[in-house]
């Protein structure tokens, strides 16, 4: 565990904690983007100790959560009409679609695997010749290049039986489309280690810039919680709005090359629909026409007139940062976590599923 | 394949259906396979039931046992059905005396991997010193089960000092963990299908009815309650204690006892240790006066030389868990939302 117990040192935490109640002056709202940092955030107890001036917003950084309703749509239907073996990461199967989930849909019959890794969906189609397969290839730019790789892999031995099911997010356009809200509340960003590690830095120069706010590149683990949101506080007391690396023992300025070559090798930028916000222009990835073949939803077809469902979910107000989960009439009520009705409330990165198990402290 | 006993000569290198039909090779594979090899007074008798005679209060258990794969690391089905119901009845406060087996088989199953679950069945049923007095085969079509599938039931006589109740958890009240945690979920995650890793992690599966007697014997009715943290680990478990008698719990993070090897994978898997499986630990909520007593006394044996006091029973935060992690920050635990790990027991 070395490298990693490090940056879960109490003392550390505490002594960034106590620098930045000796500077904070007025109520601040961060947002941190990714649902990595969320559930870090809720694990470690941290919102519990932060001073009651500082307000942290949880982003959209979940993809999980933004993925939208007639994807899933599209994924059950591709198990159970089209009998594909469908793999998928262990999250997105409790997130309810128009009628039902994934996890509704195996308990159908339908061959739905979880996996840790895109790769291994590719093993299963070189075993299963007769079966397509499918893999459902959410999340932001961190895991672009590995479900990129998955195509080439499948690609280069010739598959005819592999696809994915693209639902891939961008996280740039995404602090963009909360900034233009007229209704934001945040005066600045953590901004996902992770997606930086493979994008660099260089993405949020720009929006740092046009939106006079702080961006913080931040880690995962509570020490860089805490010390991102020191330097995010730090500058907003001083009124700087700049781009800072904590996490620089693992995000290089330029990022990672090589996975970017990657992703845009197999992947183009283009519009996506996120759920509860709406399409956002060119914020995600679809697979350039010369991987068309590798293309669930061109192969197969859209093949669910399912109309998004929404029960009352407010994934939207709660992604943007607009509304908390507690603002909910159905948090905690007619939704939790077992009976989820919106995405949010089924991820363990989801908001409001961080919020629902730090409500008790709270209520 | 390590077997401890070599296996008997046979006609058949797999079980088929026949051998669920309650005729000839019923019997053939019943004779050679279990009843030789699990023989005792009552089992010879081959009656439709067992016949016992039992004193005083006693407790009754059930389980079933569908863990997949059938071996793991440091076991394998035959031995966590055994161990399983043995553990149930001493969480009741009783020493488990007889135990039925029964077994759904689907067929195709290899004649060698069932003789290998009946001779660890034999062994721990010796280890826990249980009688095997009844049981029932069936098999299934192929498709139609996992290989192997085993039900379990035991009947054991209440320690005359045990006073398990969870009504009787008060506010002050000490909670102790006997062992190390989440050895027995890593342990089944290491050769899941599709994620196999290399570890050395195995399974505590084992039987703790003498050690819970022993503690009953020295510290009676001190002890309020007894459970064991197996699906849902321990967060599900403590979650379910705070439900019923209403009370807060309050744990402490920095408490708690972990194998690094267990924490390393638990981290390379995003999985938290307080929702992984156990089947070789105890909880027990005993009255803080005892406290450091009881600790010291479980410290000293083997199957519990690692016990750590977790947390306390609080009159805040009522019907709730509540963990301070390392960082004093708190938050609510509850109980495990679908499955973390399909099939461990």
């Amino acid at each position: 565990m070395k490298y990693v117990t490090e940056y879960r040192d109490a003392d550390i935490v505490h002594s960034y904690l106590a620098c930045i109640k000796s500077i904070v002056t007025k109520p601040w709202t961060i947002m941190e983007v990714c649902g990595g940092q969320t559930h870090s955030l809720v694990k470690h107890g941290l919102l519990d100790i932060l001073p009651p001036e500082i307000t942290i917003v949880h982003g959209p950084g979940c993809p999980v959560c933004v993925t939208p309703q007639s994807l899933i749509n599209q994924a059950v239907s591709l198990s159970i009409d089209h009998k594909v073996i469908l793999c998928s990461f262990g999250d997105m199967l409790r997130v309810p679609g128009s009628k039902m989930s994934l996890l509704e849909a195996k308990a159908r019959g339908a061959d739905v695997r979880i996996l840790y890794s895109p790769l291994e969906a590719v093993e299963i189609a070189k075993k299963f010749p007769d079966k397509q397969v499918v893999f459902f290839a959410v999340g932001f730019e961190t895991t672009a290049p590995a479900n990129a790789l998955s195509v080439l892999h499948a690609y280069r031995a010739g598959l005819k039986n592999y696809s994915i099911l693209t639902a891939h997010v961008l996280v740039p356009p995404a602090i963009r489309a909360i900034m233009d809200d007229p209704h934001t509340r945040v005066n600045g960003f953590l901004a996902a280690g992770h997606v930086c590690t493979i994008m660099g830095n260089s993405e949020y120069y720009p929006i740092a810039e046009e939106y006079k706010i702080p961006l913080v590149v931040t880690g995962f683990e509570p020490v860089d919680l805490m010390q991102g949101l020191y330097l995010t506080i730090q500058q907003l007391e001083e009124g700087k709005f700049e781009v800072i690396n904590q996490y620089s023992r693992v995000v290089k300025e330029e990022g990672n090359p090589e996975a970017r070559a990657v992703i845009n090798k197999v992947f183009e930028v283009s519009h996506r629909n996120w759920r509860g916000i709406g399409v956002i222009p060119r914020s995600g990835y679809a697979l350039r026409e010369e991987f068309a073949l590798y293309d669930a939803e061109k192969k197969f077809g859209f093949l669910s007139q399912d109309q998004e469902n929404v029960n009352g979910c407010i994934a939207g107000s709660i992604l943007k940062g607009l509304k908390k989960p507690k603002d909910c009439p159905h948090f905690n009520k007619t939704c939790t976590p077992l009976n989820p009705l919106g995405a949010p409330m089924v991820s363990t990165e989801g908001a409001c599923a961080a919020y629902y198990h730090f409500s008790g402290i709270i209520e | 394949m390590h077997l401890q006993c070599p296996i008997p000569k046979t006609d058949f290198d797999v079980i088929t259906l026949g051998h669920g039909s309650g005729g000839q090779l019923t019997s053939r594979l019943l004779d050679t396979f279990v009843i030789n090899q699990l023989s005792n007074p009552e089992l010879e008798k081959r009656l439709d039931g067992a016949i016992l005679q039992l004193d005083g209060n006693l407790a009754f258990s059930t389980d079933s046992y569908v863990v997949s794969p059938i071996f793991f690391p440091g076991g394998n089905i035959g031995d966590l059905a055994i161990n399983g119901t043995v553990n149930d009845l001493a969480m009741c406060g009783a020493l488990p005396k007889y135990l039925s087996l029964s077994f759904i088989i689907e067929e195709g199953l290899p004649v060698s991997e069932f003789w290998e679950v009946i001779q660890s069945i034999k062994q721990a049923a010796s280890k826990a010193n249980i009688s095997i007095v009844t049981g029932d085969t069936k098999v299934v079509e192929k498709g139609k089960g996992d290989k192997l599938f085993i039900n379990t039931s035991g009947i054991g006589r209440l320690h005359p000092k045990a006073q398990i109740d969870v009504n009787r958890v008060s506010a002050g009240d000490v909670i102790i963990v006997s062992n190390k945690i989440a050895h027995h979920g890593m342990a089944i995650m290491s050769v899941r299908e599709g994620l196999i890793f290399e570890s050395n992690i195995l399974t505590d599966s084992k039987p703790l009815a003498h050690v819970c007697m022993s503690c009953l014997d020295k510290f009676g009715d001190s002890i309020k309650l007894f459970r064991d943290p197996t699906r849902g680990g321990v967060a599900t478990t403590l979650t379910e204690i705070a439900e019923s008698c209403g009370k807060g719990i309050f744990i402490q993070e920095k408490n708690i006892s972990l194998d690094p090897s267990v924490e390393g994978a638990c981290e390379m898997l995003g999985l938290d240790p307080l929702y992984v499986a156990n089947e070789g630990v105890f909880i027990v909520i005993v009255d803080a006066l005892k406290a450091n007593e009881f600790l010291e006394f479980l410290s000293q044996k083997e199957e519990t030389s690692f016990a750590f006091k977790l947390g306390e029973v609080t009159d805040s935060y009522e019907g709730k868990v509540i963990l301070e992690s390392k960082m004093k920050g708190k938050r609510v635990l509850t109980k495990l939302i679908g499955d973390q790990l399909p099939r461990i027991c």
